[in-house]
Formats: C-alpha cells, structure tokens, sequence
C-alpha cells in the first residue's frame, strides 16, 4: 500500500560502516530491531537512546541524514493507521487538543509509530550502506538456502530489465490515452502485464539456456569464489 | 500492506517467522519439481515480474491505494510453491532493500502474503478446477475467484495474529470486522486484475499457465479444412 518501491538505494561510501561485512550487518541489523520490539513502550528514555545509535549511526556512515528521511516514505500508510488507533482503540478516554481518544491507544500509537520509524531506519540505514551483491553473500553466509540466495540474485540482476519494460509499457499506454491506474482501463494494463509476464518467463527461459551453454550444472559458482570474500 | 516492525510483539515475530522458514524450505524442494534445474533463473525472472506488477498503485478511495498481492496470480501462473517462492523473495526483497515491511515482520509478511494467498489460493483454483467444465475459458474466471479469496483470507490470519500478539488495544473482533470489510474491497481489485493478466496469457501462451497445463495437454489437435 501507498509509496511506490523505488530501487537504488544503495548510497556508495567508503566509511566504517561501509566497509563492515554485511553478514555482521544483517545480524546487527535483526538483533537491534528485535530489541526494539521487544523494549516495553513506556520506557521513553530507552527509545531516545534507539534513536541515538541508529542516527549516530548514519553519520558514521556519511549518509545524509536528508537521504534517509526522503526513503522513509515507504512508511507513510502506517504512520496513518498508527494516528488512527487511538480514535478506535478501547480504555478509559482522555481530551488531546478537544478530541476525545482512548490513553491506552494513545501509548500504543506512540509504540507502534516509533518502534515502525527505527526500524525503517536501521534497514535503510543497511540498504544504504550494502550493495546488493554484498547483501547477498552475507545471507549465504548466514546460512540461507543457496537456492533461495540464486533466486534472489537473479530477481535483483534482472529487476531493472523488467521494471524498465513495464515502465515504457505504461508510457506507451500514457502516449496513447489510457490512464494505467483508472479501472477503466484496468482490461489494457492487465493485457501489458500478460504481456510483461510473458517476457519475463520467456526471458527466464533465455537465461537458463544461456546458462546451460556456459556448463550449468544446477548450482551456481560463487562469483566472489565461497567464503573468501574480502 | 505489510506488516511493520514492532505491530506484533516479538514472540509473535519470531514464531511467524519460524513458521515461513519451514514453508518456504518445503516450497524450495518442491519447486524443483515444478521446474527442475530452471528454477534458479525461472523464479528469479518471475519475482522480478511479480515485484514489477506490485508497483502500480490503485486508487482504493479516502486517500489510499493499493497494489496487487500477486500470490494467487503467481501461484495459478507458475505453480503455488513456486509462486510462494517468488512472493517471498519480493518481500525479502523489499524488507531488507526498500524497508517496506519491517525486518522482525519479515515472517509474518511471508506467512501472510505469500504462504496464505499462494496456498488459499491455489487451493480454491483446484477445487473450482474440478467441478466446473475442462475448458480454456474457465481459466481466467476461476483464477480471479481464487485471487477474490486469497485476499481476505490474508486478513483473517492476520486479525488471529494480531488477537495473539497484537501491539494495540484494539478489540479483536472489530479488527476482524475491520479488516475483512475493507480487504473485500481489495480482493475485488486483486480478482479483476488477477483475472484479467491470467485471462490474457492463457489467450497467447496457454502452455505457460501452469494452472491450464492438464487442459492444454488434454487439447487435441484439430485439423480444418478450408473450403476452396
């Protein structure tokens, strides 16, 4: 729901953080957010101090800190369902600003919206900082199914490909009058994305024959070669 | 929507989470039979059209819009193992590259949306499957049925998650209610788009449809002649 999925997100730098395996920033990154979750709402001291790591954090790492708000976006729709629980929630009522809501919702809004806000930030905050290819090592190395892996590598090395054909799909069907998103024209655009699905399977299947005329076994070599890399 | 972090408490996460692992492992195995060796390269181009395909927003009204799930269409597309495969490696995807869904909710995403409406779905696809009659033109319909339930049928495991390890003080059975009504609405988009994309890739390449392939292999030859 809401903010389109933009792709590069990836902010190159060179600094500490940076540099550090991405597998050791997977497991941070997941630790941290647990933690997060797991810390009682109330304690408001301790959500200050969150807040403190993982903006520190993206200093260290020389992103802007204005490049990461911008990302944030993607967590609009939730930050709207968060203002609206204490409308809905139950519990003794109390007057903010001459609206009557619940005080137990009001807390619960405040968790749901700051526990939500760090996490999104310390994930951008590795998307940031991790090229994909890197990201990708780590998960193996994290043990992650090397199938699992190879799909993944594959979804991202070709993701550009087909969101670029969709994209001149859809500006043909602008180019010609026809409005993607009205559902007046929803028989047009379903049409497109037959026809995207089409591409992409054919284009899998391209692939794979590529693949097997390079001596595909099954298994993918490691272009990094295993675990040795850096 | 996906979940974000800190919607469920962590407990509630963490077993969602083991949940997803141990369906998408079964998932991996049985792909491989629905593809063979294909299913690195073949998957991948599928969850890239399936991410693709999640990027058109539609207006759903009051402000908000959605986008396709996909689960049903990719499962009645590619198979429902595959399928779960592909929509879980989106949200993967997006979790860890776009912060869209939150990384502790990364299970209860991939239980939702992809578990649920792949499996929900491609379970209503069969069931309809066998007792409507053998043709090419029920595909479609039947693809947007199983699309129309998968939706709410993602809400309601997501209102008896949110009853066991919900955040907020909200009563249970309004979220149901809350959820179901508006997911509805949503599953009426995800069954017409969902009909439709199916509808237009069995018109061309019924033989990529894995949900019309006992029909397109029951199709016989048909010789015309042409009179002169």
């Amino acid at each position: 729901m809401g903010a389109a999925h933009g792709h590069r997100l990836h902010h190159h730098g060179h600094s500490a953080v940076h540099r550090a395996p991405a597998h050791v920033k997977i497991l941070v990154l997941v630790g941290f957010v647990l933690l997060v979750v797991a810390t009682p709402r109330d304690w408001y001291a301790v959500f200050a101090a969150y807040a403190a790591v993982v903006v520190g954090t993206v200093l260290v790492a020389r992103v802007p800190l204005g490049w990461v708000l911008r990302r944030m976006v993607v967590e609009v729709p939730f930050l709207v369902f968060a203002a609206l629980v204490p409308f809905v929630a139950e519990g003794p009522r109390t007057e903010v600003l001459g609206l009557t809501v619940s005080e137990p919702g009001l807390v619960a809004a405040w968790g749901l919206a700051v526990k939500g806000t760090l996490g999104v930030m310390a994930s951008l905050t590795l998307a940031a900082t991790t090229e994909p290819t890197d990201v990708l090592v780590g998960l193996r190395r994290l043990r992650m199914p090397p199938l699992l892996v190879e799909i993944m590598s594959f979804m991202l090395r070709y993701l550009d490909v087909v969101t670029a054909d969709l994209g001149r799909t859809l500006t043909a069907m602008r180019s010609r009058g026809c409005e993607p998103r009205s559902p007046r024209h929803w028989p047009a655009l379903a049409r497109s994305l037959g026809a995207l699905f089409i591409r992409s399977y054919e284009r899998g299947e391209r692939v794979h024959l590529a693949m097997l005329s390079r001596g595909y076994t099954g298994t993918l070599p490691t272009a990094t070669g295993g675990d040795g890399h850096r | 929507m996906h979940v974000p972090d800190g919607f469920l408490d962590a407990p509630t996460s963490v077993a969602t989470g083991v949940v997803a692992a141990a369906a998408v492992g079964v998932a991996l195995r049985r792909a491989r039979t629905e593809l063979d060796d294909r299913t690195a390269p073949m998957a991948g181009l599928v969850a890239a059209f399936v991410f693709a395909a999640q990027m058109i927003n539609f207006p759903v009204g009051a402000g908000t819009s959605g986008h396709l799930l996909g689960g049903a269409l990719a499962a009645v597309l590619v198979g429902p193992w595959t399928g779960l495969l592909c929509v879980s490696v989106v949200l993967v995807v997006q979790a860890l590259f776009m912060a869209d869904g939150g990384i502790t909710a990364l299970g209860t995403n991939v239980v939702l949306i992809g578990v649920v409406t792949a499996l929900a779905g491609y379970v209503v696809f069969r069931a309809l499957q066998a007792v409507l009659p053998r043709r090419l033109g029920t595909v479609a319909p039947t693809a947007a049925v199983a699309a129309f339930v998968s939706v709410p049928a993602a809400a309601a495991v997501f209102s008896l998650l949110f009853a066991i390890g919900g955040t907020a003080p909200v009563d249970a059975g309004k979220v149901l209610t809350a959820m179901l009504g508006w997911h509805v609405l949503i599953g009426i988009g995800e069954a017409v788009v969902t009909g439709l994309v199916v509808g237009a890739v069995v018109a061309v390449r019924p033989d990529l449809v894995r949900g019309a392939r006992p029909l397109v292999a029951a199709r016989e030859l048909e010789i015309r002649t042409v009179a002169a």
